[in-house]
């Protein structure tokens, strides 16, 4: 048991250390967990799925603007695109955000297919990410349910 | 002409670029154009009123000519004959009065001279009664005559010339003048177009600035491509113009050449009419002098009985009149001789009548008389009995004999008139010539006579020749340019063959004017041909305006390309200029983008390397390892510090640093300065003193931070630069209290400026120090009283240290950005040398100036001015609250202050004063010794280090304990120290013989502290403020957060929760607006600056505005008991929270009404920073 438990315990910091090696998260993660404590012990996973959520909308928002050819609303992308970047910045999604800041440049001047192409990378990132930290709750998830604590993960 | 022309053209030009270019021109430009054509318009008619004018001169000149002429010749003639006859004595009255239709002028003048004849006559004595132009003219001598004929003749024909002339030149010359005039009008109005061209683009990039960049580049694109056409448009106009120039040239030279060859045409023909008249009028005037001489004949020789001419008189009369026929070549009178009477003609004459030769005409010389043959058998002869001497050699010879003058003959008497043969060469002279036979009658022949009846009448017949060739050239010699004119004189009876019977072959023949002639017999026709004997010259009149219209517009053409050129490649310029800054203004913005972007970079990771340090330092270090920490934390710090000054410098550079305006306390600031120095003052030793006088009022207004900033600055460099000795001394003081020196009350500012300058000066810590008033002498409005206002103070600032010094050749520079005293000072004490640089332009931004003294080894003073406002008295500050209470204890108390040095003791007392305390100071121990006796109610002692003396004190002590009587309670005694390590502390506090030992600087806090430990022993005590943290400061609070974005607002929820507060979210302005209506119980909000509908300044401002209107009513007694607070006003804390920390922003923040802002996400130093100013704790 206690095996098991060190074993999920390893590859849940394994896994974790990857994500920030990726790139994918950041210290606003690690903040984030801070802040998870007995009061609010789903803290985490709810801002996370808050973000997804917040981030789909968005997508789609941006995507159906882009959508309309000849007059695309940019104005609207953009200020889409800055809520995801501050959603993204506060969640700690690194490769999000900054995909975010090249999409909100793109916007600016207006470049249409870079907006397309940056859209498309964002969605597919927060697709990803939305996969590996599902992967890392689940992990958390099994860790708890073998009776075991979860890591402190010292980046 | 062609310069207007060619103006109104360019205006017209300019006009159309105008209309799509800029409407302003369009005024001037009408204005232009009318005055073009009002110039032209002028200039046609002056021509051809010229033209004119000369026209009418001209015929006038002849008329007068004409009118000189008759007279004279009239005025001669009759003088001749007069003169004949009365020297004969056979004419005793003359009747002549010549009809004149010319003039009544020459009329009476003839009459005038006639009458004083006459009377001369009667007389026979000396003439009276008649003006002296009458006399001149009577007696002048037929030369004279002559002379003046020939004189008055030329003379109006010169005039003409020269008038003519004149008028040439004068129209060359108004032609010239109005081509110079159009040519510089032409240059007036090219610069005009330039100027307005080099405005228009400035405008229009005015204008352009103002957009959004995107547009700009548009913007410029289109202004770019519509400049290239009115520039290709400009082009074609321009063309269009010089084409229209050159065509009006040549116009004008054709019209000019045109006139030109008509007026010659015109003078040909006015010359060759006026030839042709004096010809046929001296003719005539020949012709009726031999008419006349016909009648003398008829009256003298055939009137009287015996005749009273014989062949003598009549050679004699002739000659003496031939001046009156100077186109005859001689006169002679013939006889009408039936046949039946020959003989007794012939007898009676005593020579035979002869035959006339016809061949003999040719040989003048065989021209005698009696070689003729007798002339044959006729019904009639016409033999010559008299004859003029030139042709003498006629007389005898039968005049019917010859073919043409027997016609001549028969065709005059049956006319009764004057009859002219056709030319022929006479005899002698072989010259051509022509016979005017005239036929005498016997009796005077009714002027209807029939033909028989003159035939019958006629009794002789008077002939004269004229040689032609010499008559017209007489004549012609007579007349002006007679170089410039040929002249041929035809017989034109027979139409088929002319008789030329004057003329040369020379001359144009191309172009000439032919005159009739009337010589008085109609039977016979005579033509005058006259043609230039020049061809015609060229004619400059017309070439020359004409070459200079179309130099002048290729000038002028030439002028304006090189105009379009300029204004061309000045746009040109223009628009790479306009390129260019707008690149160095994206690179301006760049820049700064650049500074924030960079410092934020920075700042973060710095943080994260602090903060870390700090953790680390807290960890279990061994020596080496802590003092490595410490150094990296050290060099982290003075990084950021670093950052944040270029940043400034940037900032102050550009211009964009704008000072706030809050009431605070000068005395806080300071306190807090010194503070935060005493650390490093302590750990060099250096004695650290604040004085500010009681002049200076408690709260002033101003920049808070960048006083802070500045003294900060000056104190930290005062520190790096003075070595374990001596002190650094901040005062603050009125500009006012040291603008009069005399007058000075405050104890310190007397000492020191007395410093140097006698004994009495002295330094806070003993070691010498410069005369501080050295540091603002050199202050320009330091002295100056002029703003003194009554809501302004200045302040002068000075801190004074006992550093090493600046060298003298550093002492220009050390303002100077990262210039320090010398490289090696950057080696030895670290810093850039960039903070006197921004202090200096900060107190500049206050309206001050900032100055230094300084000796090499002894030590710099740097003093400063600022202009401060002063704070309504209402105001509190609220940072002095926590230490009211504290205060209310000590009030009334009293202090004896021991120090050997009084201003040191100054600065004590100062303090105490603060805290309410009445000091009393004394120099020494054993002087205390003397006074304490005589203090009431002493409440503590304290002591500088300097002055301690355990012997001394045992005494002191000794006295203060034994005389309780005089005291209700011990005094507590106080130990001023530099600098002291706990364990010092400890061990003077267990002795038992001190109750506190307090560590320099002194400050506020510290004396409450102490004070409140040492006199309130026993009492609550203040919590220890170190271990707050950000859990007690938020614990219960209720803070409102405002964000838009879901997941920012629950991190931001979670992040504040965390440390105990009560968290309200609220997704939008308009929410946080209804919920921030007083009352509410909000106790701080944090803000998103960018929200949409309403950004977080929007709400922000809101907010402000509402509690304002609510504290409003409060203050005056409206508003309702719900509505009141805890504290006297609604103010509730709103920090902005934002991603960017770039100080526009900040800035921003602070002057919609935000106490601070926050970085997104929070980490816990910065909200720690942020929330403390505002939860105190209580």
């Amino acid at each position: 048991m206690d095996t098991l438990i060190a074993q999920l315990q390893r590859q849940f910091r394994d896994y974790t250390i990857s994500l920030y090696h990726q790139g994918f998260l950041d210290d606003q993660f690690t903040e984030l967990k801070k802040l998870q404590d007995e009061c609010s012990p789903d803290f985490v996973a709810e801002v996370v799925t808050l973000f997804f959520e917040d981030c789909e909308k968005l997508i789609s928002n941006m995507a159906r603007a882009l959508d309309q050819t000849g007059n695309v609303d940019f104005k609207l992308v953009g200020s889409s695109v800055h809520q995801l970047k501050g959603s993204s910045s506060s969640v700690g999604a690194k490769r999000v955000k900054g995909l975010c800041v090249t999409l909100k440049e793109c916007c600016d001047s207006q470049n249409f297919e870079g907006c397309v192409r940056c859209l498309q990378q964002v969605d597919i990132e927060y697709k990803t990410l939305k996969a590996k930290l599902q992967d890392l709750f689940n992990l958390e998830q099994q860790i708890v349910q073998a009776g075991g604590r979860i890591p402190q993960v010292d980046i | 002409m062609s310069i207007t022309c060619e103006l109104s053209n360019l205006t017209s030009k300019k006009a159309k670029e105008s209309s799509f270019d800029k409407k302003w021109l369009k005024k001037p430009l009408l204005f232009l154009v009318l005055c073009g054509s009002v110039v032209v318009i002028v200039l046609v008619m002056f021509s051809r009123l010229g033209r004119i004018q000369k026209e009418e001169t001209g015929s006038c000149n002849g008329e007068a000519k004409v009118l000189y002429r008759h007279q004279n010749v009239t005025r001669s003639e009759i003088h001749d004959l007069v003169s004949l006859f009365s020297d004969s004595d056979q004419v005793l009255s003359f009747e002549c009065r010549k009809e004149s239709r010319l003039g009544m002028w020459g009329n009476y003048d003839i009459t005038c001279s006639l009458s004083m004849l006459s009377e001369k006559q009667e007389t026979g004595g000396v003439p009276w009664n008649l003006n002296p132009s009458g006399l001149e003219h009577s007696v002048s001598s037929t030369s004279r005559m002559c002379n003046n004929l020939e004189q008055n003749l030329q003379q109006p024909e010169k005039l003409e010339e020269e008038y003519y002339e004149e008028g040439l030149d004068q129209g060359l010359s108004s032609y010239l003048r109005n081509a110079w005039w159009c040519l510089i009008l032409g240059v007036l109005v090219c610069h005009k177009i330039y100027v307005s061209h080099s405005k228009a683009p400035t405008e229009s990039k005015e204008r352009v600035h103002m957009q959004e960049p995107l547009a700009q580049k548009k913007q410029q694109q289109r202004a770019q491509t519509s400049s290239r056409g009115a520039g290709k448009w400009r082009k074609n106009i321009l063309l269009l113009g010089i084409l229209g120039g050159v065509s009006f040239s040549v116009w004008w030279f054709w019209d000019t050449n045109e006139e030109i060859i008509m007026k010659r045409r015109e003078t040909l023909a006015n010359m060759c009419d006026e030839r042709a008249r004096v010809l046929q009028d001296q003719f005539n005037v020949s012709l009726n002098h031999v008419h006349a001489l016909s009648i003398l004949v008829s009256t003298f020789h055939h009137g009287k009985s015996p005749s009273a001419i014989d062949q003598k008189t009549f050679e004699e009369y002739t000659e003496r009149t031939n001046f009156e026929r100077p186109l005859t070549s001689g006169v002679a009178y013939a006889l009408k001789v039936p046949h039946s009477e020959r003989e007794k003609f012939e007898k009676e004459h005593g020579w035979s009548i002869k035959k006339m030769e016809t061949e003999d005409q040719t040989v003048v010389q065989d021209c005698v008389p009696e070689n003729f043959d007798p002339a044959p058998i006729q019904d009639e002869y016409a033999p010559v009995i008299f004859a003029q001497e030139t042709v003498s050699h006629i007389v005898s010879v039968d005049m019917m004999s010859g073919e043409e003058d027997r016609e001549n003959i028969l065709r005059a008497r049956a006319s009764g008139k004057g009859v002219l043969t056709s030319p022929f060469k006479l005899l002698k002279s072989n010259h051509l010539g022509v016979v005017l036979t005239f036929a005498v009658y016997d009796t005077s022949l009714a002027p209807d006579a029939t033909e028989e009846q003159r035939i019958d009448a006629t009794i002789g017949y008077l002939g004269a020749s004229y040689d032609m060739p010499s008559l017209v050239e007489k004549l012609l010699h007579q007349l002006a340019s007679k170089q410039t004119i040929a002249v041929d004189v035809y017989d034109t009876t027979n139409a088929s063959g002319l008789i030329k019977m004057y003329g040369s072959e020379i001359g144009d023949i191309s172009e000439q004017h032919i005159s009739s002639l009337d010589f008085g017999d109609p039977s016979r026709n005579h033509e005058m041909h006259c043609r230039f004997k020049h061809k015609l010259p060229i004619p400059w009149t017309a070439i020359t305006p004409s070459i200079l219209v179309l130099v002048i517009t290729f000038l002028v053409g030439y002028i304006f390309n090189e105009a379009l050129n300029r204004i061309a490649t000045v746009e040109d310029d223009c628009q790479k200029m306009r390129e260019l800054k707008a690149r160095a203004e994206a690179a301006d913005v760049a820049k700064s983008q650049f500074l924030a972007t960079v410092s934020h970079e920075i700042r973060t990771p710095m943080n994260g390397v602090l903060g870390m340090l700090k953790l680390l330092m807290d960890t279990d270090l061994d020596a080496k390892q802590l003092d490595y920490a410490q150094t990296a934390h050290g060099s982290g710090k003075d990084l950021t510090s670093l950052i944040n000054e270029v940043l400034d410098q940037a900032k102050i550079e550009s211009g964009r640093l704008e000072l706030e305006n809050v009431p605070f306390d000068m005395r806080f600031i300071l306190d807090n300065v010194s503070s935060l120095l005493s650390g490093k003052a302590n750990e060099k030793g250096i004695e650290l003193a604040v004085y500010v006088s009681s002049q200076v009022p408690d709260v002033v207004v101003g920049d808070p931070s960048r006083f802070r900033q500045i003294i900060t600055n000056l104190v930290g460099n005062s520190i790096k630069f003075t070595q374990e000795r001596g002190h650094i001394f901040i005062s603050v003081h009125l500009a006012d209290e040291v603008r009069e020196p005399l007058n000075i009350e405050d104890a310190v500012l007397k000492q020191r400026l007395a410093l140097g300058c006698s004994e009495s000066g002295e330094t806070v810590s003993g070691f010498p120090a410069v005369n501080a008033c050295g540091s603002w002498k050199n202050f320009k409005t330091f002295y100056s009283t002029e703003n003194h206002n009554s809501d302004k103070i200045k302040l002068l600032v000075t801190v004074e240290d006992t550093g090493v010094g600046i060298p003298v050749d550093a002492q220009g520079r050390i303002f100077t950005p990262f210039m320090q005293a010398d490289s090696s000072t950057s080696r030895t004490y670290g810093g850039t040398g960039i903070g006197l640089s921004i202090s200096k332009r900060l107190v500049e931004l206050m309206q001050g100036e900032m100055g230094f003294v300084s000796e090499p080894g002894t030590g710099s003073t740097f003093s400063f001015t600022g202009v401060f406002g002063k704070a309504e008295t209402s105001s509190s500050v609220t940072k002095l609250e926590r230490f009211d209470l504290a205060i209310q204890d000590f009030k009334g108390l009293r202090a004896l202050v021991i120090d050997n040095r009084n201003i040191r003791a100054e600065v004590t007392s100062y303090h105490l004063q603060r805290l309410g305390i009445s000091a009393d100071i004394v120099s020494s121990l054993r002087l205390a010794c003397t006074s304490v006796s005589k203090l009431d109610n002493l409440a503590m002692v304290l002591i500088d280090k300097d002055a301690w003396n355990k012997k001394d004190f045992a005494a002191l002590d000794k006295l203060l304990t034994f005389s309780k009587i005089t005291f209700t309670r011990v005094p507590k005694i106080i130990l001023l120290a530099t600098s002291a390590t706990l364990t010092e502390r400890s061990e003077m506090k267990s002795s038992g013989l001190i109750d506190e030992v307090v560590i320099k600087p002194l400050r506020m806090s510290v004396l409450i502290c102490c004070f409140q430990e040492t006199l309130v022993n026993g009492k609550k005590r203040q919590p220890n403020r170190k271990r707050r943290n950000l859990g007690h400061l938020l614990r219960e609070k209720q803070i409102l957060v405002v964000d838009d974005n879901l997941v920012n607002r629950r991190v931001a929820e979670g992040a504040l929760k965390k440390y105990g507060a009560i968290v309200t979210c609220v997704e939008s302005g308009k929410a946080a607006l209804e919920m921030l209506k007083p009352p509410h119980n909000f106790e701080a909000c944090f803000m998103d600056l960018q929200m949409p509908e309403m950004d977080g300044f929007e709400a922000t401002r809101r907010v402000r505005d509402l509690e304002w209107e609510i504290n409003k009513k409060i203050a005056s007694g409206e508003a309702s008991a719900e509505l009141l607070c805890k504290s006297s006003s609604w103010h509730v804390p709103i920090l902005a929270m934002t991603a960017d920390v770039i100080q526009a922003t900040h800035e921003e923040c602070m002057k919609c009404g935000m106490d601070g802002y926050v970085s997104k996400p929070f980490e816990e130093e910065v909200l720690y920073t942020a929330v403390a100013r505002f939860f105190e704790p209580c």
